[in-house]
């Protein structure tokens, strides 16, 4: 098939895959108003690459690790109370980005291309990176499976969520690792510097549409599957850079969107 | 009632937060049926108390002691739900149901139910979700956005929330807050029915101290620790209560507005020691 050809079925594969793991983590971003701590994440997700270049081990593999325990790190730093999460995410984001940098730039014999990873190369997916995707796909849909009351009472208000018998701390954190875990996937995808607008722009556009919060979540899954295959296409046919395109497409399904008034 | 155990019992709760002492030596216990107001100024740890009562907080020291078992329903003080999650108001009391709390009734549900079940609670038997709804003059609002309600609505749907539950103790942070007077009376009104009827026992934290004092059966005033306590009576016949509550307007002018102006300086003046106070102690005065 010449017009299908093979390193596209493998970023179709994946970029729907992501699609699919990013808008149920997306909605509850939305909505606890943490697309900070997304970027945050994603800034780190570069210190994981500099750090595999320079141990010569798995990127993919270095960067989950990395991102996993920054976002570990973040989780105990937000009970710190004497400055604001805000202040304190804008420290660790442009701290392990400039770290990241450094590394890199400290071994000369590695020639890498900081473009790829800042607005993604989906034409670098492999097989194994669709298994990772894979695998944290299952983990979303159990922890979901078993969670989805809990993160919305968590949601509306934790002190509540605690006393009703949540575990709110248990809960929250295993969000977070699931959302590190996402994140240090998806920047192959469509890079660090976009990575927060795949989880936020289709749940976004969603909420116009949605008066409960499980319509939100399958209009954003909707959304977020028709963003990566339009954008695909156009990045295919039109020779645009793949991440750009994809967010550009679902932020012109938010702008359409917002012609139409919240239910 | 005082011969029943208690549902909760709070011995010597000292809480410090930087080396500054928030709460000194507080003990309390409430058992069913009866009605603890906690009043206080800003700043005298009735917040904290709370919290640690709630087990939000562990105590830097002291114990707080919980049935076995205890059903909690708690109303808290506000609650900020972003505009980004669309919420009835329905919805929002259902959540109050433990997930899949019935799920296990039937052994072989239908498909389309296991489905559902999967991610969602399992439809609970709504008749109480109804009968509450109903007596707080709720039913109305139930198909509209959580955020669009007023400050007075939102307080009879949290208190909805904490009853769902079928809570044998009701912990309420200043649940008339924001309610017109007229609301205020009702809803203290609908508050000292509950507990006959559903048999619970009630923590409230208020500030005006009038209206609750009709009802209530143990007052504790709290500024850092217990300056005085009992029946609400005994209380305001006592020196103590004279000094505390000096500015107050007299009862018979009806409601007022209390504001409790003495420092945390004047009351240890007004008591020397730290005064324990229970519920026993002061039924069996």
């Amino acid at each position: 098939m010449a017009w299908f050809p093979e390193f596209m079925t493998l970023a179709l594969i994946g970029g729907l895959g992501l699609a699919l793991i990013a808008a149920p983590l997306g909605v509850f971003v939305v909505w606890q108003r943490q697309s900070y701590f997304g970027a945050t994440l994603a800034h780190s997700a570069l210190l994981g690459v500099s750090i595999g270049l320079f141990l010569e081990t798995n990127l993919t593999l270095t960067v989950v690790v990395v991102s996993l325990l920054i976002a570990w790190a973040i989780f105990q730093l937000s009970h710190y109370k004497q400055l604001s999460s805000d202040t304190l995410l804008g420290i660790l984001a442009h701290s392990s980005l400039a770290f990241g940098l450094i590394i890199i730039s400290l071994q000369d014999s590695v020639q890498i291309d900081l473009m790829s990873y800042l607005f993604g190369d989906i034409l670098s997916i492999n097989t194994t990176d669709l298994g990772f995707i894979a695998l944290i796909g299952v983990l979303i849909f159990l922890f979901y499976r078993k969670h989805w009351q809990d993160l919305l009472n968590i949601t509306l208000n934790p002190e509540l969520a605690h006393v009703e018998g949540v575990a709110v701390k248990k809960v929250q954190l295993q969000f977070i690792l699931l959302l590190a875990l996402m994140i240090a996937l998806s920047m192959k995808i469509v890079g660090v510097l976009l990575v927060t607008s795949l989880l936020i722009i289709p749940a976004a556009a969603a909420r116009r549409l949605a008066n409960t919060p499980e319509k939100m979540l399958w209009i954003s899954l909707i959304l977020a599957s028709l963003s990566v295959l339009i954008g695909l296409w156009l990045s295919y046919t039109a020779d645009l850079p793949t991440g750009p395109a994809i967010v550009m497409v679902a932020t012109v399904f938010f702008l359409l969107l917002l012609t139409k008034k919240a239910p | 009632m005082v011969t029943s155990s208690p549902l909760i019992e709070a011995t010597n709760i000292t809480q410090t937060f930087d080396q500054k002492t928030v709460l000194s030596q507080v003990s309390l216990r409430i058992h069913p049926k009866e009605i603890v107001t906690l009043i206080g100024p800003n700043g005298a740890g009735k917040s904290t108390l709370l919290k640690i009562l709630l087990g939000l907080i562990p105590p830097t020291s002291g114990q707080v002691n919980v049935k076995k078992g205890l059903k909690i329903g708690f109303m808290p003080q506000k609650i900020q739900i972003d505009a980004a999650l669309p919420m009835s108001v329905e919805r929002f009391l259902k959540l109050g149901f433990k997930p899949n709390s019935q799920q296990r009734t039937s052994p072989n549900p239908p498909l389309k139910k296991r489905l559902k079940n999967l991610f969602f609670a399992a439809d609970n038997d709504s008749t109480r979700l109804k009968e509450i709804t109903k007596e707080l003059n709720l039913s109305a609002l139930l198909k509209h956005p959580i955020q669009q309600v007023s400050g007075g609505e939102m307080q009879r749907i949290l208190l909805a929330r904490a009853l769902i539950r079928e809570p044998e103790l009701l912990v309420l942070d200043e649940p008339v807050q924001g309610v017109d007077i007229k609301g205020q009376a009702e809803l203290y009104q609908y508050i000292n029915q509950i507990r006959h009827k559903y048999g619970c026992g009630i923590l409230m934290v208020s500030h005006d101290l009038h209206i609750v004092m009709q009802h209530t059966d143990q007052v504790l005033c709290l500024n850092q620790h217990i300056c005085c306590s009992g029946h609400p009576k005994n209380v305001s016949e006592s020196p103590e209560y004279q000094t505390l509550f000096s500015n107050l307007a007299t009862p018979s002018e009806g409601i007022a507005i209390y504001e409790h102006h003495h420092d945390h300086t004047t009351c240890e003046h007004t008591h020397g020691q730290t005064p324990v106070a229970t519920p026993s102690d002061s039924k069996a005065s």
